[in-house]
């Protein structure tokens, strides 16, 4: 996915939302420059389908050498998908945060929390402020 | 209140190398370059060089320097050498740790001789005010802080010696660890010194201000056949770590005194001549060293790869027995590691293989007492 295409949340989660029939399913990673300031990551831990998430609740954690991280989501619905191998393969999130590093999709019971996310650009001026 | 961060004379090289700046103690400090487990790897398999000029650098001349320091110190400093290092405690009279130094005794090119303290940079300000508070004119000593007209660079890892060497008009591989020479880099003074604080052989050089540059400029020039990389804060706590050196703040502070920290070696109660000797906070440390410690660091190795860190809660069984000072994963032995300070009325809990566990955000993960320190590159 280009990262044109997608929403950004301020903690630097990315979303893209797809249609599967009636139903909106959010595809969850994080941002390229997320995991550029981690760096040297060692461990992931992703949240079991089933979990039913709102905006800011925790779907897991990603360590680095340096400091452990929360992973919020930026919407609200229920876990219908997880990534289980990323977490053994942590240097696809270096290579591809945005394809194969997503982490968890979730099936959309309300899509009003998309509307505080972010575009690329205004995502990337956040970015150019924390740098 | 904000105030401004202190800017080392190497900041904009920092920059240059594309640093990551963090504000440590008061400075504006590279954390990392790139990676901190490559310029961890790099430290250990090569050399790295670090700027550690954050640190503090007090100077004491005059003829009662070595006295004064003898009577502050924990660490006797009246027989020590010209030429030589010592790692001492800066005590408060009830036996807490101030701040954990080295001692340098050198001469000046024309022998008159003086000494040096090294300080943490976050106990500078503490330590100075600390000094003068001690100060008096008998004592004919004159302190100056000479951290901010001055760099240090540290050049860290099995390669450093032969890497710094043919830069040096004094031949540094004849100097042992704890040593120091003032000698001169292309022209440049510098105080040499065999030390460092990563587990590795290596050295630190300190210079003046305007020639920290120069003096880097060569050490990277001379640095391209060994891969020298640079290295930050980052790096530099997971290999202090891994060598189970204490870092103050974290296994060092005023409530924690030296025997609970493993560091009764720092205490010297008797002179050169198996007299008592007094200095600041002997007498609590005489009556603590009599008695058995409370608490003691211990290393804990983890399973899994989630670190411990700090002031996570270590548990034996359900109880509670203690905390988490420093942890992180290590790049070494890739695992975590972490020290702790634990319950010590019941002496099984410190021993070798003992199994506690470490409540990691909400979940417990298995945790093996282990000999400290976790490397050490004399195998």
């Amino acid at each position: 996915m280009k990262p044109e295409e997608l929403l950004f949340a301020e903690t630097h989660e990315w979303v893209h939302v797809s249609k599967d029939g009636d139903n909106q399913i959010a595809t969850i990673g994080i941002s390229s420059f997320a995991v550029e300031q981690l760096t040297d990551l060692v461990y992931l831990e992703l949240t079991g389908t089933g979990t039913m998430l709102t905006p800011g609740e925790e779907f897991g954690e990603v360590e680095s050498v340096k400091a452990v991280s929360s992973l919020y989501s930026p919407v609200t619905g229920e876990v219908v998908e997880v990534n289980t191998g990323l977490s053994d393969q942590l240097d696809t999130l270096n290579a591809d945060p945005y394809d194969a590093g997503w982490m968890i999709k979730v099936k959309l019971s309300d899509d009003q929390a998309l509307s505080n996310l972010m575009d690329h650009t205004a995502y990337q001026k956040q970015c150019a402020g924390e740098h | 209140m904000t105030t401004e961060l202190l800017r080392t004379p190497l900041y904009d090289w920092h920059l240059e190398q594309g640093a990551r700046m963090v504000d440590f103690a008061g400075w504006s400090m590279p954390v990392q370059y790139d990676s901190i487990v490559a310029e961890h790897l790099a430290t250990r398999e090569r050399a790295t060089v670090f700027d550690v000029s954050h640190m503090g650098r007090l100077r004491f001349d005059g003829p009662g320097s070595g006295p004064f320091l003898d009577r502050l110190l924990t660490r006797r400093v009246l027989d020590l050498q010209a030429g030589r290092i010592r790692y001492a405690l800066v005590a408060n009279p009830d036996g807490g740790i101030l701040d954990d130094v080295l001692v340098y005794h050198q001469q000046t090119p024309s022998g008159t001789d003086y000494h040096m303290l090294v300080v943490n940079a976050g106990n500078r300000n503490k330590i100075v005010q600390w000094i003068q508070s001690h100060l008096q004119a008998s004592d004919e000593v004159e302190m100056s802080d000479r951290t901010e007209e001055t760099a240090m660079l540290a050049v860290q890892g099995p390669r450093a010696v032969e890497l710094v060497n043919p830069l040096i008009d004094a031949d540094v591989s004849s100097l042992a660890y704890y040593q120091c020479k003032t000698t001169k880099q292309m022209g440049k003074i510098c105080l040499v010194s065999r030390t460092g604080y990563t587990g590795e052989d290596g050295v630190e050089l300190i210079v003046r201000r305007e020639d920290a540059q120069l003096v880097l400029d060569n050490l990277c020039r001379a640095g391209r056949q060994f891969d020298l990389l640079p290295a930050g804060l980052g790096a530099r706590d997971t290999l202090r770590l891994e060598a189970a050196m204490p870092l103050y703040g974290h296994e060092l502070d005023e409530t924690i005194n030296p025997f609970e920290a493993g560091l009764r070696f720092a205490v010297n109660f008797k002179d050169a001549a198996k007299q008592p000797r007094s200095f600041v906070g002997r007498d609590a440390l005489h009556a603590l060293a009599e008695k058995p410690v409370r608490t003691t660091r211990v290393g804990l190795l983890l399973e899994g790869k989630r670190a411990a860190r700090e002031n996570y809660a270590v548990f034996h069984g359900e109880t509670e027995v203690g905390k988490i000072s420093s942890g992180t994963f290590s790049p070494t032995l890739q695992r975590p590691i972490a020290m702790a300070y634990i319950d010590a009325t019941d002496p099984t809990l410190q021993e070798t293989g003992q199994l506690l566990a470490v409540d990691i955000r909400g979940r417990q993960h298995s945790a093996e007492v282990t000999n400290l320190p976790f490397y050490s590159r004399h195998p």
